[in-house]
């Protein structure tokens, strides 16, 4: 009997996995470590790699039992999958026919990594790092499981109620936005802030960090098609097309408003642009992934540029203002420009003729956004009273990875 | 003409360059230099092997000034660097002989400004 294991498609979505843990470490570890102060780098690039050990972890014993086990009320799944029982090598026809069902759960590893990593951008150089690790693992279990069974499950809610999210627009983007947001607002203002903002210490590595993660993302986005197939292949067209076209839509705005264009905007472009496209890349033109470029740049600029000035919260990497916002931009788009020629399991978006899908997606934007701010809530206060979110201001001011780690990331001499 | 050297911690530097503003002293040199005083370092770690007694980071600040300045200045310095913890820094204050002013030549009291 033929097995239903495909070689390219298993190929391909070994590849993807790989490509999408490249994102954290070191794609997002760079991006974030650059934009920090030298003597808190450590602690910054720490984070996203320490996420990606624990949640290596979280997910083989309950993580993915949560996100994608057998369903429970649409809202989790339950945990027979405990410890990866029942996950074996056989495809799962639910979620990936051609590949092995323990590849398609490291696939789905890799997205609940980066997205808790995501977060670090709002409590940069501040958060201790005992309490980091206890919010992570809280926040992956309580937040991300539910909301990716939600979207990604078979019987989950928002997937059953016609939700297009091809690659985590909502689930990681939104999810990690926003939850970003409220972390800031409850761990406070870095010291000094507003008045006194610190330049990103290394510009290079934040570059570097950028393009590892436009590399990466093709994983992400082009992965997510789950075969080496045409559907494949327009993910991977559109990721490429909107962010470039992000990236310009940034730099031409900081031309006019700056009067030099930016490293720094080019490369916030187009991280801007890959989150942007990552919900409506496997369902639009690449015409409309231009569209989608050159707005969320639009959007994201001002979010970061203007509210955050105007409102003065320190979202220091701006999680909130690229992804958070990025990530909402995204998936409204996909229910304004999907299109059901690109894609028969997808359906037509607003502007060709289908209303109801940006309803649709209005709604799991809603739902995600509601949810993930609530119980972000509740876990960062119940930590913040208990194990204190913040190290003392002291420690602050020495720096992270001296006091958080003892140890030191650049010599002065020798 | 004094010239004035202080050893800051270096995370207070953007409040000592905010009150030396408020004294309009904004001729200064600033420097990353290694130091420590009495408690002769911090220990490190490195896969379990303590490095004992290593330097500190500090930042050093270079004015040159005349005499009507030097209070002013140091008050400013101090003002914005003291914290109250051990390793606030020190400032040493020594006589000047000369100041010119490269791009027009100018020397003495009047260069320094």
């Amino acid at each position: 009997m033929q097995s239903p294991i495909n070689s390219g498609d298993t190929a391909w979505v070994l590849v993807s996995t790989a490509l999408v843990l490249l994102m954290t470490a070191p794609g997002l570890a760079l991006f974030y470590g650059g934009l920090v102060r030298r003597k808190n780098v450590l602690s910054t690039m720490m984070q996203s790699f320490f996420i990606l050990c624990l949640i290596s972890i979280q997910w083989v014993l309950w993580g993915y039992s949560v996100a994608f086990g057998p369903d429970v009320g649409h809202l989790v799944g339950n945990l027979s999958w405990l410890g990866l029982n029942g996950v074996g090598l056989t495809p799962n026809p639910d979620y990936a026919p051609t590949i092995p069902h323990q590849l398609y759960m490291l696939f789905q590893m890799m997205f609940a990594v980066i997205t808790p990593a995501l977060i670090t951008g709002s409590y940069a150089e501040r958060i201790k790092f005992s309490t980091f690790v206890v919010f992570t693992l809280a926040w992956a279990t309580l937040v991300y499981d539910p909301i990716a069974h939600w979207v990604w499950s078979k019987d989950g809610w928002l997937h059953n109620l016609g939700a297009l999210d091809f690659a985590g627009g909502t689930v990681v983007h939104m999810s990690s936005g926003i939850s970003a947001l409220v972390v800031a607002l409850i761990i406070g203002r870095r010291t000094g802030f507003p008045r006194i903002t610190p330049a990103p210490h290394n510009m290079t590595y934040t570059l570097l960090g950028a393009a590892l993660l436009w590399f990466g993302w093709f994983g992400f986005n082009a992965g997510s098609a789950l075969q080496a197939n045409e559907l494949a292949v327009s993910a991977f067209v559109n990721t490429n097309t909107a962010t470039a076209a992000a990236a310009i839509g940034w730099v031409v705005i900081d031309w006019f408003v700056t009067k030099r264009p930016t490293v720094l905007g080019a490369a916030t472009g187009a991280v801007a642009g890959l989150v942007a496209i990552t919900p409506a890349s496997g369902y639009v033109s690449p015409i409309s992934a231009i569209f989608i470029g050159l707005l969320v740049a639009c959007v994201c600029y001002m979010a970061v540029a203007v509210v955050k000035q105007k409102l003065a919260y320190d979202d220091s990497l701006d999680a909130f203002g690229v992804h958070g916002v990025g990530g909402t931009v995204g998936a409204l788009a996909t229910g304004l420009f999907a299109q059901k020629i690109i894609n028969r399991g997808g359906a037509d978006g607003l502007f060709f003729g289908n209303p109801h899908q940006f309803v649709v997606n209005a709604i799991a934007t809603g739902a995600t956004i509601v949810y993930a701010v609530v119980v972000t809530f509740i876990i960062a206060k119940v930590l913040d009273l208990t194990m204190g979110l913040r190290v003392k201001e002291q420690d602050e001011a020495i720096g992270l990875d001296n006091t958080q780690h003892k140890e030191s990331a650049y010599t002065l001499i020798d | 003409m004094k010239l004035i050297i202080a050893i800051i911690q270096p995370h207070r530097l953007d409040d000592v360059l905010q009150e030396l503003d408020k004294k309009e002293v904004y001729l200064k040199t600033v420097t990353n230099v290694l130091g420590c005083g009495r408690q002769k370092g911090v220990t490190e770690v490195y896969r379990g092997v303590k490095e004992a007694g290593t330097l500190l980071k500090k930042v050093r600040l270079e004015i040159a000034v005349n005499d009507a300045y030097v209070k002013p200045t140091v008050d400013a310095i101090v003002k914005g660097a003291r914290t109250g913890n051990i390793g606030d820094g020190k400032i040493f204050v020594l006589p000047l002989e000369d100041c010119i002013r490269i791009r027009s030549g100018e020397t003495g009291k009047v260069a320094i400004g």
